[in-house]
């Protein structure tokens, strides 16, 4: 199996704007929106990034399609290192990596009829020799994500159609470049329950059919394991357990995703709940603990959480956590902090 | 005697584009002590309808008809002091984006203590006394009172706002939306606490969400509603083991579950119908795989089924027989594309 | 559709993609919806076709001087047949000058506005775009362009640069760039994190395509409203400058009216009919850029429509 993908100990932080006292004071004040994250993602294969609002998966993912520029750690797409793509080079893995944002009511140009839209990744990849055949192409598409028949939506702009057709159109951009990589954030949150699942569906065929390699992001975790084979659970900007999807969400290890997934409701009301005892303050990510990030609002902490970061080690079932519980994870005194150890 | 009675109950807002029929003939009512989910999708109508009952619609909407009685008051031909009496010492609401609402210059605590003394009649002693209760009551620390709001976390604002609902002692609270922009953990603690307060208290609670888990985890009945109108009707536990209607069926099946590994999820193909000029049949019927010749053009009734529950289809005496063909039907609807539903024409021959 | 069928609709499609014909479209809503953009884009209409067709309407050159049957020159004549808005104390036709200030008005107006809008959008987008060090550098430059106060810099860049309406325009263009360049701006920097932005990167577009083809159509509403405004207060500022007698000698303008009004002590011979129909002119003029700039605010801002 080739690593399609291979995120080495990410980080990026923005520095925060402390305003007078701060630089009076001479602090300077970071918040650590990704914190030392690491993955591998293989050849065809689909990798769901859970966490709730604010882990820094929707930053994890920017950083992967160069829209945001890392502060430490690299992300290798096919063996090359995306930081130092310019010119033809980052041309070529624009083409390869593509977005599907979360919501399809802003992905869309609002002066730009579809049709516009589409041809846009046409034109910049110079792909189809004439306009013709362009247009054919973008009729190809809008086929291929069930809007039909496709020339009723050319000359529509994004405000004529609903949520579900402009996250369709939105996949159909996407596929226009033949990506070998889809990332999509939260791509059915903003839309209705009735019409989820026509959309997953489409992206689960479209990404079978064309063997794509996925990284979805979301804090459902129904979604994920609908979506994906192997699922990591983000906590503050760092990763807290990675494993198949099955066993991360029957048989979840860390304290952390225990909680996630006993806090998510049931539409069966027959269903016995299992309480969730966690405290309801969430740290922000510019008082991260000196230990673990999770320490603070741990049912089972410990006297080691408070000050020694767990890495993130592997457990039985392919599963990795970082956790102390788990005696994999507390690190020995030859090694540096941070996850450094390659997962799967 | 219901603590609320809706009967035909019509809103309709003034646009640009003409009359659009948000709320179109709604009868619901709630039982003393009940909690009961109103689920729906975005733009159904369900917020409107909140807004109705308490008398805030935005300017451009206006109640069309029916009745709204409350405690055997009409709500609806109250006006001034009597309706704010009402509004607020015996109907709360809980609206969406609540905790963005509280006043960000304000410690929580002279809030709510200036809230009851101005609403409700009380001395500033016996509403900093009942302040601290109710913090308690809703699980906040009394030392939280001398905050101000960018000091609480989100979920513990939402805490203060469900405080600010009870602090009057109402007999209804309408929550809409009350947990949407708060993490999954903290959603889930703060529905425990509602759901708590509403059971000791013993309040009558509406809950509005699109969220069908929700109102599963938390309410003792469930309205569904679609295109302005309620659909069904019944226990929740009744519902979701076995629902009457087509369109509950169809979203039984429409979303991933994460305690069962999911087959292929089958949605709902299709789009809700444009309010401004509503179909003349059943509203559903362009996405309803059962869609008889009848349903083109008459719109069904809510009408008792079986079981003390309320369906408005033409079809629900078929209810079981078709609840087993509905994952079937509706991925047929699926693979034959939006375009049949989308032109909006009768199918030829009734069902697909 | 058979791909044949498509070829034919191509045409159709493909002019129908254009998004800078949007710009257009959207001045013509405008009009549509306030009745005082309307009553704007009439009055610029007027003007246009007075401009274009002055030296044909025109009866008389409005440099030439004048003379009565009897040889004398016809200084001050009051409104008459031969002379409808009467003559000046040259014996000049005042309503040949009015018609001829039409096309100062409008050159200045529209040349001026047009600048402002380059400069302004470009700066606003670049600044907006690229923020760091390039934003910094734009929008002290946008500070001290605020700083300088606008009408004595004018007279004193004109009396300068020369007496020309040219100047007067550059002048103009280079003081008045500054509110739209910071609008655009603040515009640029809110949409700049917009998906559909991003979406434009992911594609693969470049900083340069990004900001010309995605977002300056999305911010060129907002740099009409400003197009709009800039045509009066530019209508106004070239009526003073040359009122105050720093304008272009050989070039007659409505402002030119005026001071040469004034300077004859027309208002003191109550010569109504010499300085009231270019005053009317330029307010009329300075109004329609406001109507117009108003039902553009109104469909960029709808909470400012009265409902």
């Amino acid at each position: 199996m080739n690593h399609l993908l291979e995120v080495t100990d990410l980080r990026k932080e923005y520095p925060l704007q402390s305003g007078l006292l701060g630089a009076v004071m001479g602090s300077r004040r970071v918040v650590h929106a990704v914190n030392g994250v690491s993955f591998v993602l293989d050849e065809g294969g689909s990798l769901g990034l859970a966490g709730e609002s604010g882990c820094g998966k929707t930053t994890t993912a920017k950083l992967i399609l160069k829209l945001l520029h890392p502060t430490a750690g690299s992300i290798r797409f096919a063996g090359r290192d995306v930081a130092g793509l310019d010119g033809s080079d980052l041309l070529s893995y624009r083409r390869q990596a593509q977005f599907i944002f979360q919501n399809p009511y802003e992905a869309l140009n609002p002066r730009f009829t579809i049709l516009r839209s589409l041809l846009e990744p046409l034109i910049i990849h110079e792909i189809g020799r004439s306009i013709a055949e362009r247009v054919e192409r973008v009729a190809g598409a809008l086929d291929r994500v069930h809007l039909n028949p496709p020339e009723t939506f050319f000359l529509k702009y994004p405000h004529q159609l609903s949520g579900g057709q402009l996250q369709r159109v939105v996949i159909a951009r996407a596929l226009l470049v033949d990506p070998v990589l889809l990332v999509a954030d939260e791509p059915v949150s903003m839309l209705d329950v009735s019409i989820r699942a026509g959309v997953l569906n489409l992206m689960r065929d479209l990404s079978r059919e064309r063997k794509l390699t996925t990284l979805y992001i979301s804090h459902d975790l129904a979604l994920i394991r609908y979506m994906c084979s192997v699922t990591a659970v983000m906590y503050l900007g760092t990763i807290c357990e990675i494993g198949p999807t099955e066993e991360v969400i029957e048989h979840p290890r860390h304290p952390y995703t225990q909680a996630l997934v006993s806090a998510v409701p049931d539409p069966d009301p027959t269903r016995p709940r299992r309480p969730v005892e966690i405290a309801d303050t969430v740290p922000t990510p510019f008082q991260l603990p000196a230990g673990c990030p999770f320490a603070d609002r741990c049912p089972q902490v410990m006297e080691v959480c408070r000050h020694l970061r767990p890495l993130l080690l592997p457990v039985d079932g392919g599963v990795r956590v970082a956790c102390h519980l788990y005696p994999g994870s507390t690190p020995r005194a030859a090694e540096g902090d941070g996850a450094k150890l390659e997962p799967n | 005697m219901s603590l609320l009675e809706i009967d035909t109950l019509a809103v309709q807002y003034h646009t640009l584009h003409g009359a659009v029929q948000a709320v179109r003939g709604v009868t619901l009512s709630i039982e003393r002590g009940r909690a009961v989910g109103l689920v729906g999708e975005s733009g159904c109508g369900k917020t409107t309808l909140a807004r109705a009952l308490i008398g805030v619609l935005p300017r451009n909407a206006a109640i069309a008809g029916g009745r709204v009685r409350f405690d055997g008051a009409d709500l609806l031909q109250l006006s001034g002091d009597a309706l704010n009496d009402y509004r607020w010492r015996r109907i709360a609401m809980i609206p969406q984006a609540a905790m963005d609402s509280l006043d960000p210059v304000y410690r929580v605590g002279d809030q709510l203590v200036e809230t009851m003394r101005l609403r409700g009649g009380l001395t500033s002693p016996q509403a900093r006394e009942r302040a601290e209760r109710l913090f308690a009551l809703v699980g906040l620390a009394p030392g939280r009172l001398r905050l101000y709001p960018h000091e609480l976390s989100g979920g513990m604002k939402q805490r203060v706002v469900i405080a600010m609902a009870l602090a009057l002692e109402p007999q209804l609270v309408i929550a809409d939306e009350p947990v949407t922009a708060l993490d999954v953990i903290v959603q889930h603690q703060v529905l425990r606490t509602l759901r708590e307060l509403q059971e000791t208290l013993q309040l009558s609670l509406l809950l509005i969400t699109h969220d069908i888990s929700v109102v599963a985890d938390l309410c003792d009945d469930v309205v569904v509603m679609y295109a302005g109108r309620i659909v069904e009707a019944g226990s929740v536990r009744e519902v979701f083991a076995a629902p009457h209607h087509p369109y509950t069926m169809g979203l039984r099946n429409a979303f991933p579950s994460l305690r069962a590994r999911s087959a292929r999820l089958v949605p709902i193909e299709g789009y809700p119908p444009d309010l401004a000029s509503p179909p003349a049949g059943c509203a559903f019927a362009p996405r309803c795989p059962f869609a008889i010749e009848r349903c083109w053009h008459d719109d069904p009734a809510l009408l008792p089924t079986t079981g003390g529950r309320l369906a408005a289809c033409h079809r629900a005496a078929e209810a079981d027989a078709l609840r087993t063909q509905a994952p079937q039907a509706f991925a047929r609807l699926e693979a034959t594309g939006p375009q049949s539903v989308r032109s909006g024409a009768p199918p030829a021959g009734g069902t697909l | 559709m058979s791909s044949s069928e498509r070829a034919a609709a191509l045409p159709q499609w493909t002019r129908a993609t254009s998004t800078w014909r949007d710009a257009l479209l959207v001045t013509w809503a405008v009009a549509r919806r306030d009745r005082f953009a309307l009553a704007g884009l009439v009055i610029y209409g007027v003007l246009l076709v007075v401009a274009l067709a002055a030296p044909v309407v025109a009866p008389y050159n409005p440099q030439d001087l004048n003379y009565r049957p009897d040889g004398e020159v016809a200084a001050d004549e009051v409104p008459s047949l031969p002379h409808w808005l009467g003559t000046t104390n040259l014996g000049r036709d005042i309503f040949s000058q009015v018609l001829f200030g039409a096309r100062a008005a409008l050159v200045v107006g529209f040349v001026a506005a047009f600048g402002v809008v380059v400069l302004g959008t470009l700066v606003g987008l670049f600044a907006g775009y690229y923020s760091g060090w390039v934003d910094t550098l734009l929008m002290r430059l946008a500070d001290v362009a605020f700083g300088i106060p606008f009408l004595p810099m004018a007279i004193v860049l004109v009396a300068f640069l020369g007496p020309s309406i040219w100047n007067t325009v550059l002048v103009m263009i280079l003081l008045l760039w500054r509110d739209t360049g910071r609008v655009i701006r603040a515009q640029v920097l809110s949409l700049r994190t917009r998906s559909y932005v991003e979406a434009a990167r992911v594609l693969g577009a470049s900083h340069l395509r990004t900001m010309f083809v995605h977002i300056a159509p999305n911010v060129l509403p907002l740099s009409f409203l400003y197009g709009s405004l800039a045509v009066g207060w530019a209508i106004l500022t070239e009526a003073t400058i040359s009122f105050l007698g720093f304008g272009d000698p050989n070039v007659i303008s409505w402002g030119f009216m005026l001071q040469d009004a004034y300077n004859s002590q027309a208002m003191a011979r109550h010569a109504f009919y010499w300085f009231v129909p270019p005053g009317l002119c330029i307010m009329l003029a300075v109004m329609a850029g406001f109507f117009i700039g108003r039902g553009y605010e109104e469909l960029l801002f709808p909470r400012l429509r009265r409902r």
